[in-house]
């Protein structure tokens, strides 16, 4: 079962985490993976602005979610994307992977954060000393998505 | 047609989405672009390096060589940085 949300509320990932692992069907393994607000000491942020494409980012998200679960054959897979003004701390993103064994769990998160970076329509604008910023493309995501290729 | 931009592109555009009347030799995205650019400056500013636009057309993400025949929505954007 696939499950892919887009919302600005923030959620609360131990919460969803929970939720996720209800019923699981006599699975072995759950991974799950939570994208924070990054805000470092040197690199500190004020606020994220995350713009999204909503019909593209709902239809894309699904697709990857299809691929990933037929590809790495998992029992349930959700997808959690926040959009709008988010702050230092907050979840951004939460993948929950559910299946038999763990490595099927760990690749297909591993799979669709890595392809999510790159391949769905959301851009971050970020805060930092009252100044805004897009935030660039990194290179190293695009590699990171091509490692998958087959 | 409709046409959206989104992040940088919308900003320095000021606005994020316009409908166009392209005319009938225009078959890909790529000519779409060249269409738009030469219609209006400040898109020929934003165009100005392709290599750093992605389009979808109805919401697919495809290459500048793809056809829009038959397209209703055509959209422009900057590498994405979600995640």
């Amino acid at each position: 079962m696939l499950t892919v949300r887009l919302q600005a509320e923030i959620f609360d990932a131990g919460t969803e985490t929970n939720t996720f692992l209800r019923d699981c069907g006599g699975a072995g393994a759950a991974v799950t993976f939570t994208g924070l607000v990054r805000s470092l000491p040197g690199q500190a942020i004020e606020a994220l602005e995350l713009e999204h494409y909503p019909a593209m980012a709902q239809k894309a998200l699904t697709a990857l979610g299809e691929k990933a679960m037929d590809r790495f054959g998992l029992m349930r897979l959700t997808i959690i994307h926040r959009f709008g003004r988010l702050l230092p701390e907050e979840p951004i993103v939460q993948v929950m992977a559910l299946s038999a064994h763990r490595q099927a769990a760990f690749d297909g998160a591993n799979f669709v954060m890595d392809v999510l970076k790159t391949d769905a329509p959301f851009w971050k604008k970020e805060t930092a000393g009252g100044k805004e910023d897009w935030v660039g493309a990194k290179s190293e995501d695009d590699f990171a998505r091509d490692r998958w290729q087959k | 047609m409709k046409i959206l931009y989104f992040a940088w592109l919308r900003e320095r555009l000021n606005r994020g989405e316009e409908t166009i009347d392209p005319p009938a030799d225009i078959a890909t995205v790529s000519d779409l672009m060249d269409w738009l650019a030469a219609s209006d400056e400040g898109i020929d500013l934003v165009f100005e390096n392709r290599d750093l636009i992605r389009v979808a057309v109805d919401d697919e993400l495809v290459e500048h060589d793809e056809t829009i025949a038959g397209a209703e929505t055509v959209a422009f954007f900057p590498p994405m940085t979600g995640g």
